[in-house]
């Protein structure tokens, strides 16, 4: 059965590796360049994204955009055809006869194709974190949902479960079209669903008290109900700054009445092009803001401080775990319900 | 002789629809078994629970004394060839024989190996690039390399030429005549099944309708053309298939082990493909019959 | 060797088709002593028919001590027909010349003339069987 296996797939294994390989190449020749630009910013303390920007841009978008999808190809091409294709053809009566039985049968499949899944989104992190560690170094920002996804371990639970989601999918629908569709849609839904509500709280996020000030990414809002404060949450190296509130002693954000009463002339509205009162969000801007704007900070900075909610560095592997370990628990769950689907319902 | 096939009310179910319903049968070994009825009759339904591709809804079917797909070893005694001759149209036909090699280890590799070159297939040749008759030749050596004790085949030259058709059935028959492997092969044609078995089942509106030796079920029905006459007027040993009148004559097809004693009749013999047609007919009656009719609003 | 053939139409029996054509070989001479017929893989090979269809043939001729079964060798004739009733052909032949000749000028078409021989040689067989 194994041989069947991997007759069946070693030509789309082939095509992947090769690709693989030619990244390989690239990334081993430009990387080297990476390391010069850093030590170089590094002497002058003065690395951000800027420094890398110019040389190898298009490079770096193109390698975040694979890790992005590489999952979720994994979980279309290679997981959702897998058992919908043999129900399309008709092959699996020619496999359901042989000396095997079904469960082996399934259990060969999901293995094999299932294990090179995750090698190569393995190999691909892998290759990538390496190149890109440098720039990664210099931002300073692992832990945000932007990035925490697309290195290290993390890829390889999505592509597991993106690939068990896939066999589901395709062992459900008996059709290969139907069964892909399916399969993007759910594990999307799924991905951002766990980034938004799920991750955060992955381990209780602890909360620091800090001082309203103009620096802090203050911004008004003016809806229907009144004025609202936001505040963007800092910068925290390599931790994941989750929210900020801004709130009294007691919890609470001023209301819209206090406004009213302490910033009036914004509270009112600022007059938009057409007149009448638009919603404005005036943040922070690099000159100097006007200076109703700072009088009002002033205002809530004297009653209201501000409470960020974040997950320090420190705790990094350990959100990359449990994260990948959540994903590979549910591909296990999949694979689980194919087996049961397989031998009790498709009869 | 043991039962190759032991069904005791089988039935199958989908949704309200019962696509198999009652079947009870006794299929000895050593036979070729032929499986005849219309499109629709049940038979693709039959097949694929004696090599467990569907389980039963009601009753129980036992291939070989065992449970179809219940063991490897099970799975390894019974050769199936499905309808449509599926492949891997991307396998080459030495890789369909690999295949073979690695999933049956009962396979016989030189008897494969001498299958193909006498049907001078090129080894290489990709399955999907094969004539249809092709296709169905290496179905059935797949089926017939791992030296089965049963050939289970749902319609395998349905769709072939005559002269495929032919070779399928040369091919088999040989197979049959060196290995003594027991056959059941499925039709809608009683043409291809006149040449080749010797023992009938006669499948029409999910139920089995007729079942036994050819033999026997040839010296039993007899085609009895007279003055016209009731059906119901005839001895009770004689079962009335079929009958058809005209002002002045009847024809009744009757089933009966006793010998015919009356002299008005002339007694004909029956034709294999007239006996499954009489079968088919009377099936279909009754069906129409228990159908319930469009009543009119007055 | 003799080479079979099917006749689905006849009417008669595939295992019966089998020993008439062996018969009738040996009648005109076409088999001899000691030849082998050819095997039962050989037969179904070449017309598809069930196997057991020529063992039966095969057995009825045995019976008939017109064959014999040497086991993993093959069936061989033991005897023919031929030296019996070919010589018997000739003035057969002739009276049944004469009898066509009347049954033409009593009037009677060749399709009539077929049935009324073959209905006679009905009913002389069955009554050769009650």
């Amino acid at each position: 059965m194994i041989w069947l296996t991997w007759r069946q797939f070693r030509s789309q294994a082939a095509v992947v590796f090769g690709v693989l390989a030619a990244i390989a190449v690239v990334l081993a020749v430009t990387g080297p360049h990476l390391v010069h630009l850093y030590d170089a910013c590094k002497v002058t303390h003065s690395c951000n994204q800027g420094s890398f920007t110019h040389t190898d841009n298009r490079l770096q978008i193109g390698l975040q955009t694979l890790l992005v999808v590489a999952p979720a190809l994994i979980g279309i091409f290679w997981g959702a055809p897998l058992i919908a294709r043999e129900f399309e053809t008709g092959t699996f009566r020619l496999g359901w006869t042989q000396s095997v039985t079904r469960r082996r049968w399934l259990a060969v499949k999901l293995g094999v194709v299932g294990l090179v899944s995750v090698a190569v989104a393995g190999l691909l992190s892998l290759m990538v974190t390496w190149w890109s560690s440098p720039i990664d170094t210099a931002n300073a920002d692992r832990f945000g949902n932007a990035m925490f996804g697309l290195r290290d371990i993390t890829p390889m639970g999505y592509a597991a479960f993106a690939f068990a989601l896939g066999v589901t999918t395709g062992v459900l629908m008996r059709r290969t079209l139907p069964a892909m569709a399916s399969t993007l849609v759910v594990f999307v839904a799924a991905r951002l669903a766990e980034s938004v509500w799920v991750r955060p709280y992955l381990m209780p996020p602890l909360r620091h008290a800090m001082a309203v000030t103009g620096a802090n990414g203050i911004g008004f809002s003016l809806t229907p109900t009144g004025l609202q404060v936001i505040a963007n949450p800092p910068n925290i190296p390599n931790g994941w700054a989750i929210s900020s509130d801004i709130v009294n002693n007691a919890g609470q954000a001023p209301s819209a009445a206090f406004f009213k009463s302490a910033c009036p002339s914004i509270a009112n509205g600022i007059p938009g092009p057409g007149g009448g009162a638009a919603s404005l969000r005036v943040k922070a801007p690099g000159g100097q803001p006007p200076q109703a704007f700072q009088d009002c900070v002033a205002k809530v900075a004297a009653k209201y401080h501000e409470v960020v909610t974040y997950q320090p560095a420190s705790r990094f592997w350990a959100f990359q775990g449990i994260e990948t370990a959540i994903f590979v628990v549910l591909a296990l769950l999949l694979a689980g319900l194919c087996f049961w689907w397989v031998r009790h319902r498709l009869a | 002789m043991s039962a190759v096939i032991d069904a005791a009310g089988l039935g199958k179910r989908y949704g309200r629809k019962w696509a198999l319903t009652e079947c009870t049968l006794e299929i000895p070994s050593g036979h070729v078994v032929g499986l005849v009825g219309p499109n629709g009759a049940g038979k693709s339904t039959l097949l694929n629970l004696a090599v467990g591709l569907l389980s039963p809804t009601a009753g129980t079917i036992n291939v070989l004394g065992e449970e179809p797909a219940s063991s490897p070893e099970q799975l390894g005694r019974v050769g199936f060839v499905a309808q449509d001759t599926p492949t891997f149209s991307a396998l080459s036909v030495a890789d369909h024989l690999r295949l073979g090699a690695h999933l049956n280890p009962t396979w016989d590799h030189t008897v494969a190996e001498a299958r193909i070159d006498q049907l001078g297939l090129d080894p290489n040749q990709k399955a999907g690039k094969l004539s249809g008759g092709q296709q169905a030749q290496l179905a059935l050596t797949l089926a017939v390399a791992k030296r089965p004790q049963l050939l289970i085949l749902d319609e395998p030259v349905a769709s072939l030429d005559p002269l495929a058709r032919r070779e399928f059935l040369q091919i088999l028959m040989e197979t049959v005549a060196e290995d003594a492997v027991s056959v059941v092969l499925s039709s809608h044609l009683v043409a291809d099944l006149e040449r080749v078995c010797d023992y009938l089942i006669v499948l029409v509106a999910s139920r089995v309708q007729l079942a036994g030796p050819v033999e026997e079920l040839l010296a039993q029905h007899h085609r009895l053309i007279g003055e016209r006459r009731d059906p119901a007027t005839l001895p009770s040993n004689q079962e009335v298939i079929e009958s058809s009148h005209t002002e002045r004559q009847s024809t009744i097809l009757i089933r009966t082990t006793d010998p015919i004693l009356d002299p008005a009749w002339t007694v004909e013999e029956v034709g294999l493909e007239d006996l499954v047609l009489a079968y088919m007919g009377q099936a279909a009656s009754l069906a129409r019959q228990a159908r319930p009719t469009l009543g009119l609003l007055t | 060797m003799i080479e079979f053939h099917l006749d689905t139409h006849s009417g008669v029996a595939p295992y019966l088709q089998i020993v008439q054509q062996v018969r009738r070989a040996l009648k005109l001479g076409l088999l001899h002593e000691g030849d082998q017929l050819p095997t039962v893989k050989e037969v179904v090979a070449r017309i598809a028919i069930n196997p057991n269809t020529v063992l039966k043939a095969y057995r009825e001729l045995e019976h008939d001590e017109l064959v014999a079964a040497r086991p993993g060798i093959g069936t061989f004739v033991t005897r023919t027909l031929s030296d019996q009733s070919l010589s018997a052909h000739g003035p057969l032949r002739q009276e049944l010349g004469r009898w066509l000749a009347k049954a033409q000028r009593a009037g009677l078409d060749d399709e009539s003339i077929e049935a009324l021989f073959r209905d006679t040689f009905r009913s002389a067989r069955e009554r050769d069987i009650a």
